[in-house]
């Protein structure tokens, strides 16, 4: 990690201002400790109605107390990773300066060790022998009202980005206990707005926008003739094709909101270029599974059912997914679990594939070629998103996740440049906006848990003049758009990872718009 | 009399030493683990998590990458404690077996280094505030007994000698059930009166990440959920 900038290395262009914005700043300075400083930090509750739809009381169960320890004891027998992390911990201390949000926002409970001792406090004072006697000596305490409404606090300033996990020497994972605080948090009544409507949306309509069938439809027209006026050729969006050979599950965001959406027209061009068949579904119509944010199993595993479902009905060959983090997550490292066994499909491929690892593959394979001078105008970097990064793989060997977007990204353009080391690959830092935090009433939390992200991005301008970055993952690219500006980057620096390859892919017997503007 | 309650000590010691743990190690390994969790880079077959495994264990690979000081402090600490117990095994065997024989030597550093370990890891504790603000007083007291055993011992090593033969005796002796007198030297009471209090606590005590590390999911899972279908019990009742 570099120190001070050498100016020499610098290279201007003409998209950044040929003084410095920014100086170096460590984007891993954790800000001077304030105990308490986030603890006005709340996000809307859930109401009655979001909590019943997914079978959770809709206020404030009266024996709280008692259904949120019995909760805690069914969890801590069935799910291995919280005994062990609840017992196991040491308090070295190792990832108390490892947190983007700690780093963010100064307060000690958003050290990753603190955040867990709200929980484990709690734990060792009902089920353990020396939080039983002398809880005072082994810093136990009672379960309160107060305690749980730290909880639902603190709980929800963790966005399960698992960089904690990594640097822990027993691979304890905070994301695992915030997610069991959340589900004890919604078994008594106290569930979080956000997450738990977009669920029921997902119940109710198919994906988390609660988008019905026909405005999908009608989308993918749009796109299908804003494609046909920029190459000249029919490319298809089909939706609902029985006997596809593909079915895409891609985020819902990238039917709506940009840059997701071109990274949407980047599949669709990759899949025409390869001749393949494949469809997405209206039923299927989301890759998100929020399911995961709130630690429900149960929840988790009837989100991903619709996607077996849909891909059982459409009789297709493979699943693919779209560039989604936390679904990516659920689908590589859950899917089979949740869903599976996926013995109806063809057994050549992995069940489920990542869109990258596709894209991948047809370049490896030279069946999809790229004009690298298309992208140009982009400095690219690439951010890792956190579950893909420490929640998942690709390809197959260990650490695909990390090579084969950046390959892509490489492929298609020529200026492309990491950030540094520490804060890039399995030691990522997190956008700020994961794990169901993706909500304006926590947009200051976002903003603080961003800033090691975009102290990085700036030391990458600064150094190599970096303009824009990419990423994968949905939440990623609209919380990027939302705080960039506050970083001196156009909102539309953020990118989709497919929209690269929308830019520079060569179809065959397409017009080139180029050409065409010498014509004129 | 003295005999009597340091023979009943250390049965007791050792009923919750290895009682104790025998309990958690087994919750550990029975409850499930129901969704594949492994952190990068996770490996992707038995091998290649054995081997990630040991490099935790013996190397702390991981903490070296988050935090040096504690990976210096820790090392010294656990490879001088390894040393230290090894050395002392020859008060419970005889003959003494030869690799212990030969570690004698070492082992007399070894306390040195168990001892700047602890004293270092102890003060950062005590000096950082973010340390003194996730410690609990166990957390201190824990290496603050530690730190004793260790002076005590070394107090007889280097001051108030005491009779190792008859140490010896007297655990030879509580292994057959046949009690002998334990030397009444101080700092041996207070030695093995620690490291009695040391035992009982093990299993209650956050000295529980011995065992449990090698039962973290994130950790010892094998990166295959694609290949593999994992599902525990309770998971696959759901789908009846
Ligand atoms: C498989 C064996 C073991 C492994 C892999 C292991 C690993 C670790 C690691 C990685 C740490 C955190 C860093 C540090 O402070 O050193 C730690 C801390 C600690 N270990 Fe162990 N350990 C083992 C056995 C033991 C045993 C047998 C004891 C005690 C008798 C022990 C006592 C401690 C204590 C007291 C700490 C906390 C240090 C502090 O307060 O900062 N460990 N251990
Ligand atoms: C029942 C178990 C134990 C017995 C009978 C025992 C006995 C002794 C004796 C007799 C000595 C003096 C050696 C000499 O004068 O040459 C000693 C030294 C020492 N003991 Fe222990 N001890 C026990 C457990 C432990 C444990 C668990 C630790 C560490 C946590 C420990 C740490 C030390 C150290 C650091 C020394 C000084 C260096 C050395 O002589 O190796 N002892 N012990």
């Amino acid at each position: 990690m570099p120190e001070t900038i050498n100016p020499t290395n610098r290279i201007h262009n003409n998209n950044r201002p040929a003084d410095p914005v920014t100086p170096y700043l460590d984007p891993l300075d954790m800000a001077d400790l304030v105990p308490g400083c986030m603890s006005q930090s709340h996000s809307y509750e859930a109401s009655p109605v979001h909590q019943e739809k997914l079978g959770f009381p809709g206020e404030l169960v009266d024996d709280w107390h008692d259904k949120a320890i019995n909760k805690m004891g069914d969890l801590v027998s069935k799910y291995k990773s919280l005994r062990v992390f609840l017992d196991s911990c040491v308090k070295c201390g190792a990832c108390a300066d490892k947190c983007h949000y700690g780093m963010g926002t100064g307060d000690p409970k958003n050290m990753p060790v603190a955040r867990q001792n709200l929980f484990r406090s709690v734990y060792r004072r009902y089920f353990t022998t020396a939080g039983k006697y002398v809880p005072a000596l082994v810093g136990a305490r009672d379960l309160t009202i107060e305690v749980l409404d730290e909880w639902y606090s603190y709980f929800h300033q963790c966005s399960q980005c698992r960089r904690c996990s990594v640097y822990c020497p027993y691979g304890i994972d905070t994301a695992e206990i915030s997610m069991a605080a959340r589900e004890i948090l919604d078994t008594v009544g106290k569930g979080q707005k956000y997450c738990n409507e977009i669920i029921g949306k997902v119940h109710e309509v198919g994906n988390n926008l609660g988008m019905p069938a026909k405005a999908m439809k009608a989308t993918l027209e749009d796109f299908e003739e804003d494609l046909e006026d920029e190459t000249g050729l029919e490319i298809k969006m089909p939706l609902d094709i029985k006997g596809a050979d593909i079915l895409l599950v891609t985020p819902s965001a990238d039917f709506f909101a940009e840059p997701h959406i071109d990274g949407l027209l980047g599949y669709a061009k990759v899949f025409h270029e390869a001749g393949a068949s494949w469809t997405m579904s209206t039923t299927a119509s989301e890759a998100a599974n929020f399911g995961m944010f709130i630690g429900s199993y149960e929840n988790m595993r009837k989100v991903s059912l619709r996607i077996r479902k849909a891909a059982e009905e459409l009789g297709v060959k493979r699943i693919i997914f779209g560039e989604c983090g936390h679904a990516w997550r659920v689908a590589y490292s859950f899917l089979n679990t949740l869903a599976g066994p996926f013995d109806f499909l063809d057994s050549r491929y992995p069940v489920p594939q990542h869109i990258c690892e596709y894209t991948w593959d047809l370049i490896e394979r030279d069946i999809i070629k790229f004009d690298k001078s298309k992208n140009d105008e982009y400095r690219l970097t690439f951010h890792d998103s956190c579950n893909v990064a420490r929640g998942s793989g690709m390809g197959d060997k260990p650490g695909d996740q990390f090579e084969i977007p950046r390959d892509i990204l490489k492929a298609t353009c020529n200026h492309y440049f990491d950030m540094e080391e520490n804060t890039i690959r399995k030691e990522t830092v997190c956008c700020g906006g994961g794990g169901g935090l993706l909500t304006d009433d926590l947009l200051d939390l976002r903003k603080k848990g961003a800033s090691p992200r975009m102290k990085a991005l700036s030391n990458a301008r600064e150094e190599n003049g970096v303009t824009h970055m990419a990423a994968i993952c949905a939440i990623c690219k609209s919380q990027f758009a939302k705080v960039m500006p506050g970083y001196d980057f156009e909102i539309d620096s953020i990118l989709s990872v497919h929209q690269m390859v929308s830019n520079a892919i060569i179809l065959t017997g397409a017009i080139d718009p180029d050409e065409e503007d010498d014509d004129e | 009399m003295l005999t009597s309650f340091y023979a009943v000590l250390f049965y007791l010691a050792t009923l919750s030493l290895i009682g104790g743990l025998g309990i958690r190690i087994y919750q550990f390994a029975s409850t499930p683990a129901p969704l594949k969790i492994p952190t990068p880079s996770a490996a992707r077959t038995l091998w290649g998590v054995a081997f990630r495994m040991f490099r935790e264990v013996a190397f702390f690979e991981t903490l070296f990458r988050s935090n040096k000081w504690i990976w210096f402090f820790g090392i010294l600490f656990h490879a001088g404690l390894l040393l230290v117990v090894l050395r002392h095994l020859r008060y419970f065997t005889q003959p003494v077996w030869f690799w212990v024989e030969l570690i004698q030597p070492f082992g007399i550093y070894a306390g040195f280094a168990m001892l700047i370990g602890l004293t270092g890891l102890l003060l950062r504790r005590m000096i950082l505030t973010a340390m003194r603000y996730i410690s609990a007083p166990s957390d201190y007291l824990m290496l603050i007994l530690l730190i004793t055993i260790g002076a005590s011992g070394y107090s007889m090593k280097f001051g108030a000698h005491t009779d190792i033969v008859a140490v010896k005796q007297f655990f030879l002796g509580l292994m057959v059930f046949d009690w002998q007198p334990i030397p009444a030297d101080l700092p041996l009471l207070v030695h093995l009166l620690l490291v009695a209090v040391l035992m009982i606590i093990f299993p209650f005590s956050k000295l529980l990440h011995a065992p449990g590390i090698f039962f973290s999911p994130t950790l010892n899972q094998v990166d295959n959920a694609r290949e593999k279908r994992h599902i525990v019990a309770w998971a696959a009742d759901m789908e009846k």
